[in-house]
């Protein structure tokens, strides 16, 4: 299962048939997007049906059950739900703004799989500067939630958007910290060589101690605040705001943000499993299974966090990002440097 | 069941002379705090789920269905229960009923530290709750606070010891009372006295006689003129039946007190200085029920 070999392939194949070669690489690039888009769609509705079927079990209930076996095809039947529903735009909202939210939510959150090796040589393209280009496009969330709250001209939407705003922001600084012990230990921002510098388990920078761990940890918890879940969904917490930033979207722009929302949990696992566990590595089975299994075992760690905590209030929210987290990650990120310098466990 | 309780206590006082049976006093309690197990684990589940917390909303669920199931089997109904009557009870309780009581009170305390160890021992929960929506012993008696709510507070004040009815001085159980006033300690106190609750379930099935479960009171019972007030603890606090009778078949006037009002009351002192998202945990925290404040 090399993609890169057939890519190759079909680009060769395309380069023989004497198209011009500014067609040739669209047509290729095309292929490459809709491969990426229809293996993320697939895995995004598994991982709706994953998440009932796991809280589900957490609260001693079966979940879907009527749709196919143990219900898989529960969520394929909802997103055709959704598909099917009026798409109402409420009178009062700003056309433009509203209508292009979910569209940047849906693009940044399948544009970060560029640069995420799905296995070995399962790459659309090895930038030098990978984990960069994922947390710069990260941050397009934040615009969409702004722009869905401020488009929707509702104050409920409003209060969410700001609220996932504030909140993403503060996040992201011990995120990209505590990735960036990782960076200074593998010397390379490229996802390919982070991925290659952990070739055998206690390499993994997981069990790099005593930074490892304080870095994955650290990481895990900013990114269930960047994804809003659970102790981190104040953007949607229904006490207080209704349903947040998305309240006044239906039908299609709605399963775009759910799409969304989604894949981001898998991208914030994917990241993690990459960075901390190896990514690919693993002996006997195909490097695509491994890397699968990692990132849904993080998925799962994300969803038990949803199902079991209750929720930060939002000064909360603010203080302990601020306060604990961003030190924590740079005392580490500090740390980490000064292993790498003194030598200590460079194996 | 505590309206039904409260109501045919005052009847029974007003009357005189009814001799309530034994056996029916020992179901009394049993479906008293039985009723009072499955309302803190309705506001358990809505607590949590008010703070976030899906997941404890359904284990209360699932243990307050064991209750119905108990409260289905023995008087046919599974929520607008009808069964404590003037003079004691509507009907004996079936054969089964004391086993599958047994069993659910087996295994009860295990599934309150599930439940612990859920929330309790939480840190964001705790985070949540302690020290916002204090409310202070003075202001609880001030506003007329009952209950949990005010053993929160540090008041001792429980009917079921301070004023006996029935027969619960029989019973060897603990009030549980904390000393903050808090929204943990109103949490805390609700959770032990789920605990204490079965405990009381726990002897009145070891002991219940055998016997008559009604008195006979004739349809046309007629008692004498007068009023009459009798109060009870329920899961929300004081509940009073207020009865004035001229001597006919029916009364005057019937008021019932519930203990949500006064707890509602006392929202707009605790509130202040609050942030929303804390709103709704002292609401939460105070267990009201809408429909019982407009009783």
């Amino acid at each position: 299962m090399e993609i890169t070999g057939i890519f190759k392939y079909l680009y060769e194949l395309l380069q023989s048939t004497g198209l011009p070669q500014v067609l040739v690489d669209i047509i290729a690039l095309a292929s490459a997007a809709v491969m990426i888009f229809g293996v993320l769609a697939v895995i995004a509705l598994f991982l709706v049906w994953w998440e009932r079927k796991v809280s589900a079990h957490i609260q001693q209930r079966f979940g879907p059950m009527r749709t196919g076996w143990h219900g898989w095809r529960q969520t394929i039947a909802d997103a055709v739900k959704l598909l099917q529903k009026e798409d109402i735009t409420p009178s009062t909202v700003d056309r433009p703004v509203f209508f292009w939210a979910p569209v940047i939510a849906f693009v940044a959150a399948f544009m970060v799989y560029v640069t995420i090796p799905f296995g070995d040589g399962l790459i659309v393209s090895d930038l030098n500067i990978g984990i960069l280009f994922i947390i710069a496009i990260t941050t397009f969330t934040i615009i969409s939630l702004l722009m869905a709250g401020w488009g929707s001209n509702n104050k409920y939407a409003l209060l969410g958007g700001m609220r996932s705003a504030a909140q993403v922001v503060s996040y992201e600084v011990p995120m990209v910290v505590s990735v960036l012990a990782v960076i200074v230990f593998a010397g390379s921002l490229s996802m390919v060589d982070i991925v290659q510098s952990q070739a055998k388990i206690y390499k993994w920078y997981f069990f790099r101690l005593p930074f490892g761990p304080i870095a994955f940890f650290t990481y895990i918890i900013a990114a269930t605040a960047e994804t809003n879940r659970t102790p981190f969904d104040l953007p949607e917490a229904e006490q207080e705001l209704v349903a947040g930033f998305n309240v006044e979207y239906s039908g299609m722009k709605f399963a775009m943000f759910f799409l969304a929302e989604f894949v981001n949990m898998f991208t914030v696992s994917a990241i993690g499993a990459t960075l901390f566990f190896g990514g690919w590595q693993g002996p006997l089975l195909p490097s695509w299974v491994w890397f699968l299994v990692k990132t849904f075992a993080l998925v799962f760690v994300l969803m038990w966090f949803r199902w079991t905590y209750p929720r930060l209030r939002v000064d909360q929210l603010m203080e302990f990002s601020w306060k604990f987290l961003l030190p924590v990650s740079f005392a580490n990120l500090i740390l980490a440097g000064w292993m790498k310098y003194s030598g200590w466990f460079n194996w | 069941m505590s309206c039904n309780m409260v109501f045919a206590l005052a009847a029974e006082k007003l009357a005189g002379n009814i001799e309530v049976p034994e056996r029916a006093e020992y179901l009394r309690v049993i479906m008293l705090e039985l009723n009072r197990i499955a309302s803190h684990l309705i506001w358990f589940g809505t607590t949590s789920l008010d703070l976030g917390a899906i997941t404890p909303f359904l284990y209360g669920f699932r243990e307050r269905e064991d209750i119905l199931d108990l409260f289905e089997m023995t008087c046919g109904q599974r929520l607008t229960f009808n069964y404590i009557r003037v003079g004691g009870v509507a009907g004996d309780i079936p054969r089964e009923f004391i086993p599958k009581c047994r069993e659910f009170l087996g295994k009860f305390d295990a599934k309150v530290d599930d439940y612990e160890r859920v929330l309790t021992e939480n840190p964001i929960f705790v985070a949540r709750n302690k020290d916002v929506g204090i409310l202070t012993p003075e202001m609880a008696v001030a506003y007329g606070v009952s209950g949990p709510s005010l053993r929160a507070s540090g008041v001792r004040f429980d009917l079921r010891k301070d004023d006996p009815y029935s027969i619960y001085d029989r019973f060897d159980f603990n009030i549980p009372a904390f000393h903050n006033g808090d929204c943990y300690d109103r949490y805390m106190v609700r959770i032990q006295e789920m605990r204490e609750s079965a405990k009381i379930v726990r002897q009145a099935i070891d002991r219940i006689p055998d016997g008559e479960v009604r008195a006979k009171v004739s349809i046309n019972f007629k008692p004498p003129a007068g009023e009459v007030y009798s109060r009870i603890e329920n899961s929300r606090g004081e509940m009073g039946a207020y009865i004035q009778s001229i001597g006919e078949k029916k009364p005057l006037r019937v008021k019932l007190r519930g203990g949500s009002y006064n707890q509602l009351q006392v929202m707009p002192e605790l509130v202040k200085g609050h942030k929303i998202a804390d709103v709704v945990a002292i609401m939460a925290s105070l267990d009201i029920i809408m429909p019982e404040v407009d009783r």
